[in-house]
């Protein structure tokens, strides 16, 4: 009970700051527009390579806004060494992971929900008749995103380069997740499109141990 | 709510190391504080004070030896896990205003009717009327009189305070030495590193003098406590 009130809590916190300053979504919206846009433009594709190259595009942009989303995470928790506060006021420290992790999640569907009927328009790809089952790939790939970079983001706050540090470790660790979620994706763009359970099922299992390891072993990482 | 509603607890630091790299930040210390003490911790900068508060509020890990609690804490009464601590930084958020920043700690330490005892803390430490503003519009004073108020928000049955007088000026060093005394009454142990004399430092009943992160001088070894204080002023 403690770990649900305690993760409430702090998401109202991360959410609060976050539609306060408007930040992080202003800057990650603006990135994820500039780089479908001038994709569209360098290779002014047709409709059938939009079909095949476009999943792979679209989540490539999602790990880019990511990972600058991303890192300032639990960088901003070190300012005022509020990490430290958090640490001796929670009585699990899994819900600082928690609470970031729905956040970021958030924050991250929030810009692809912006980015979504763009990237549409500017690649002629009909996504009307998909968005249910877009919406899940979205989703769990976004948790996949948020529970490794979230977790990254508490080691790499911590070191010296941390700026570089974060898509260096995070980039390698997702290529899994980007696979899955670009196949999942690209059997939705398809002319006969179909949700992919094989792929599904990777990207949940995924989420499932990287979520088990952070509730495990995320105290660990936040030490000093 | 007062410390007394809460167990007294003391610490019991056994041969404690902290090493960063080759650095010893502190070097078997050895420290038997009882509950309900008023300890000052001094010593120059670098001699490891702020190092031994950390780890008494289990913010730190020791490289070696171990801290104890006594009596141990259990899930029952988990008041040694959550001291109440002061540190150089804030330990707040710049971008919430003072009252969402309480509200959001005591919520966090499941306080019983938080907003109640927010108002009463913001009363308490003279920004009641700016409760409302960002804590980023703050001066430093301001901030240290919220960073002490967020301390106290559970009545910690420890309080761990790193030169809690900074930023203060003399109403609000007056301000935190009469709240001392009173939780010092009530039994609550207390542990703060200062420099030199002061209305605080004449709160402590006893003194510890750490130098290149050992123990130079105590007075439960017989040294006076004027002393320690005012090698360390020297």
């Amino acid at each position: 009970m403690s770990l649900f009130s305690n993760t409430t809590v702090l998401l109202g916190k991360e959410l609060r700051t976050e539609f306060r300053s408007r930040e992080l979504l202003t800057t990650t919206v603006v990135f994820i527009l500039m780089v479908v846009v001038l994709f569209s433009f360098t290779f002014d594709p047709t409709r059938e390579e939009s079909r095949h190259f476009g999943p792979g595009l679209l989540w490539l942009a999602f790990l880019f806004a990511a990972s600058l989303m991303l890192q300032p995470g639990f960088l901003r928790e070190q300012t005022n060494d509020t990490l430290s506060a958090l640490r001796l006021s929670v009585s699990d420290p899994f819900a600082i992971f928690l609470s970031k992790i729905c956040a970021n999640t958030l924050f991250l569907l929030i810009t692809e929900l912006v980015m979504l009927p763009i990237f549409a328009v500017l690649y002629n790809v009909p996504l009307l008749g998909v968005v249910p089952q877009l919406a899940l790939v979205l989703f769990l790939g976004s948790l996949g995103l948020s529970v490794t970079g979230t977790t990254l983001s508490a080691i790499s706050a911590q070191a010296r380069m941390r700026e570089l540090l974060l898509p260096l470790l995070l980039l390698p660790l997702l290529t899994p997740l980007l696979i899955a979620s670009t196949e999942a994706t690209g059997a939705l763009f398809a002319e006969s499109p179909e949700l992919r359970w094989d792929w599904l099922a990777f990207l949940i299992a995924f989420d499932v141990i990287f979520l088990t390891a952070v509730w495990l072993f995320g105290e660990y990482l936040l030490e000093e | 709510m007062t410390p007394a509603e809460t167990r007294p607890i003391g610490l019991h630091f056994e041969n404690i190391d902290k090493r960063y790299g080759a650095l010893y930040a502190l070097r078997r210390v050895s420290l038997e504080i009882a509950a309900g003490e008023c300890v000052a911790l001094v010593g120059r900068n670098g001699s490891g004070k702020t190092t031994l508060l950390r780890i008494a509020a289990q913010l730190v890990r020791p490289s070696g030896g171990k801290l104890t609690f006594s009596p141990t804490p259990s899930a029952a009464s988990p008041e040694a896990k959550n001291a109440g601590f002061v540190a150089h930084a804030t330990m707040v958020y710049d971008e919430l205003t003072a009252q969402e920043n309480l509200l959001l700690f005591a919520r966090l330490l499941e306080i019983k009717e938080p907003a109640k005892r927010v108002e009463l803390l913001l009363r308490e430490v003279g920004l009641f009327e700016r409760g409302d503003s960002l804590v980023r519009t703050f001066s430093r004073g301001m901030r240290q009189r919220i960073a002490i108020a967020r301390a106290l928000l559970h009545a910690p049955a420890v309080l761990l305070l790193d030169e809690p007088g900074t930023g203060l000026d003399p109403q609000g060093v007056s301000w935190l030495a009469e709240t001392l005394r009173r939780l010092r009454e009530a039994r609550a142990t207390i542990v703060m590193s200062l420099h030199g004399e002061s209305e605080i430092s004449a709160l402590a009943t006893r003194a510890v003098r750490l130098d290149a992160g050992a123990v130079v001088a105590d007075t439960h070894t017989g040294v006076s406590l004027r002393s320690i204080l005012t090698f360390a002023n020297a």
